[in-house]
């Protein structure tokens, strides 16, 4: 008898419970990020964004699609840092949770798998960070919040132009890392291709080069402007105060994987007052930017770091494409249609790493945003130069 | 013009760093002949104590100034890496001599050194490189076209005096007597009366020294540490060695400064894709025409 009672009573329990989550339908949002691994750091600065943005919706109600309030479901999944554990954690929130859209992976490594198993799947996904080209190519399901690596070297180029009044440049560049020499060939026919003035030296060096002093000697002699680093911030450091010692006074200017605190503990006060592109700058920023900048630190005590703004941007983004789709469909495979289809046909979007349209590979062309390393040896938001 | 004059200057600074590391190499192996492929990871470990040295004086608890700091450091960098270059020997490479192990198993002995050196750095630093602290105020001097700072001619001047050095204690020293009798002849000279381990022991002591020196010097010059910085110039400085002819003082210093010419000269005129491409070609068809090196004697072995 006690027993025909407690199954009675779970069985009204669980009726009770259920009954208000059918009645309001949430849309589950995968992230595929790195909690732990050679970069946690990623993972946390993401779930952190999505943590605040998940309460300001959800604490207004839900999000509005077709009339209809609905609120959202955050399923985190990690992917160790690693590109088979990126596709696993895909499979699983695509499988197991059903997910009707992932956000993530962050890092190319991750993002270039993990885009493919969503393209294979028919689920659409958004990687917030991740800059190489193949991430998106030929997938019409994956898109991206980040420029490509080689937005940056035309950004350069203009911002040198302008802000030196540049007419030669020179490029020194490693030509055993893909997106070094990328970026240098980029800059090269950008460069040239302004009109302003010649490219007058462009050198190389290896990974694991230490001294820098004979092509160093070569572009000194040809007397640029400024010069164009595009290289890991270790070699960076060593760079530039060699080249002051061979008695170079310009400017130079460097490109995203300059932006590690690290450059500055390395380089000292040798690289203060130069230049480099990036996504977002969290020194000096303004309007909504400098808006979720103040809320983050509140509630998490540190800045955000680009793939922290780069991770909202990209839940506004999915957010946007949902409210294109007009309508919440139970079907999870109906529904990931509709959503691809929403995303396809965002024009443009303004987020916290600024404005963007996208073309037809899903790539954002987005305003870049040039640091000044200030003479306290921090990053300070200089402008924005768009494309 | 004055764009070779400034590259000739590039390449000294650089060549003496190969010059130092290989003399090194040359001194072990004129005495043991082992070559002590560990020898670069010496250097590295030599970096790293004189950042720690240096750290600490000009840090809070010493306070000393900076060029106080320097002065201190190069003696103590020195003794405490022969120290390394020591206990190394003690532990890896004597009780193989002992048992009478063929050299082979001692080369590699002492390729597994290297590796424990840089690894055991890894795991106890860990891999975020370190910024070494600036001992001297840097001085620019310009010629006009050419630029020279005081550190660069430290270096060479370092390296100059350091081969000058060796080379007298190697021909004119009671104990650069017993280490060229040693390399004569390992097992008629204990019956001579001469403390073989000792002068083992003082060849180990030079070798590293200025293989701390050199480290010392390489950090001031290019001040990013990480623990694998020693094995790829470490590498090269042994080519280097072989070229000059590795057993000779001389050979290894002429071979460093061949070398760093070599690269810095081929970086000048072509892409640096090719920079080891040329230089180790050239080094091969030197050693092509002189298999012994170009200050080498060639040798029969003694059974």
């Amino acid at each position: 008898m006690k027993r025909v009672l407690t199954i009675l009573f779970i069985a009204a329990v669980a009726i009770a419970l259920a009954i208000p989550a059918t009645a309001a339908q949430t849309i589950k949002i995968g992230f595929n990020i790195p909690m732990t691994g050679d970069i946690p750091e990623v993972g946390e600065g993401s779930k952190n964004a999505a943590e605040m943005y998940l309460a300001d919706i959800n604490g207004a109600g839900g999000l509005m699609v077709g009339g209809k309030k609905y609120m959202l479901e955050f399923i985190y999944m990690d992917n160790e840092s690693k590109a088979d554990s990126a596709v696993n954690a895909a499979l699983k929130l695509i499988e197991q949770e059903e997910v009707v859209a992932i956000i993530g992976p962050n890092s190319s490594k991750q993002a270039v798998p993990g885009g493919g198993t969503a393209n294979e799947n028919r689920v659409p996904m958004i990687s917030p960070w991740s800059t190489n080209p193949n991430t998106t190519l030929d997938r019409p399901w994956v898109f991206r919040a980040a420029f490509l690596d080689p937005f940056q070297g035309p950004v350069v180029a203009d911002f040198a132009a302008k802000k030196f009044g540049a007419k030669t440049a020179a490029v020194l560049f490693d030509v055993e890392n893909d997106y070094s020499v990328g970026l240098a060939e980029v800059f090269k026919s950008a460069w040239e291709s302004k009109g302003l003035g010649p490219v007058v030296a462009y050198e190389s060096n290896g990974t694991k080069d230490q001294d820098y002093s004979a092509q160093l000697t070569t572009i000194i002699a040809a007397n640029p402007d400024f010069i164009f680093v595009p290289e890991n911030y270790n070699q960076v450091a060593l760079i530039i105060p060699q080249a002051r010692d061979l008695g170079y006074k310009g400017q130079f200017m460097g490109s995203d994987a300059w932006g590690t605190p690290d450059l500055v503990k390395l380089c000292g006060e040798q690289c203060n007052g130069q230049y480099f592109s990036t996504h977002y700058a969290a020194a000096g920023a303004k309007g909504a930017t400098k808006v979720f900048i103040d809320r983050y630190m509140d509630k998490y005590g540190a800045e955000p770091a680009d793939y922290a703004a780069l991770t909202w941007d990209s839940i506004g983004l999915m957010v946007e494409g949902i409210k294109n789709a007009g309508k919440v469909d139970s079907s999870p495979r109906k529904m990931r249609k509709a959503i691809r289809d929403g995303l396809a046909a965002i024009k443009s979007f303004d987020g916290v790493t600024g404005s963007s349209k996208f073309n037809e590979q899903g790539d954002p062309i987005k305003c870049a945003v040039v640091v000044k390393i200030s003479d306290e040896g921090t990053f300070v938001f200089e402008e924005s130069v768009c494309p | 013009m004055d764009f070779i004059i400034q590259n000739v200057l590039n390449a000294m600074q650089w060549g003496s760093f190969y010059a130092l590391i290989a003399l090194g190499y040359t001194l072990v192996y004129g005495v043991l002949r082992l070559i002590n492929f560990a020898h670069g990871d010496i250097f590295m470990v030599g970096a790293y104590i004189s950042f720690f040295v240096a750290t600490f004086l000009i840090g809070p608890i010493a306070g000393v100034s900076p060029t106080l700091a320097f002065i201190i450091t190069v003696p103590l960098t020195m003794a405490l890496t022969s120290m390394v270059g020591v206990t190394l020997e003690r532990i890896a490479y004597r009780p193989l001599r002992r048992k009478g192990a063929h050299r082979l198993y001692v080369v590699i002995t002492a390729l597994m050194a290297g590796l424990v050196l840089e690894y055991s750095n890894l795991a106890l630093l860990g891999a975020s490189r370190l910024k070494f602290p600036e001992l001297l105020e840097k001085q620019i001097w310009r010629f006009g076209g050419v630029t020279l700072t005081n550190l660069k001619v430290m270096v060479i001047v370092a390296a100059i005096v350091v081969f000058l050095f060796l080379q007298w204690v190697v021909t004119r020293t009671r104990v650069g007597m017993a280490m060229r009798a040693i390399s004569y002849d390992k097992f008629a000279i204990p019956l001579m009366g001469i403390p073989i381990d000792r002068i083992i022991v003082v060849t180990f002591v030079l070798g590293s020294g200025f293989a701390g020196l050199a480290g010392m010097l390489f950090a001031m010059s290019y001040p990013v540490l990480e623990p694998f910085m020693g094995m790829l110039i470490g590498w090269k400085a042994f080519i280097a060695a072989v070229v000059g002819g590795i057993g000779d003082i001389k050979g290894a210093f002429v071979g460093g400064f061949l070398l760093g010419f070599i690269e810095v000269g081929v970086v000048m005129v072509f892409p640096s894709s090719y920079r080891d491409l040329f230089a180790f070609t050239i080094l091969l068809l030197i050693l092509w025409v002189k298999p012994s090196g170009l200050f080498g004697i060639p040798q029969s072995t003694k059974i």
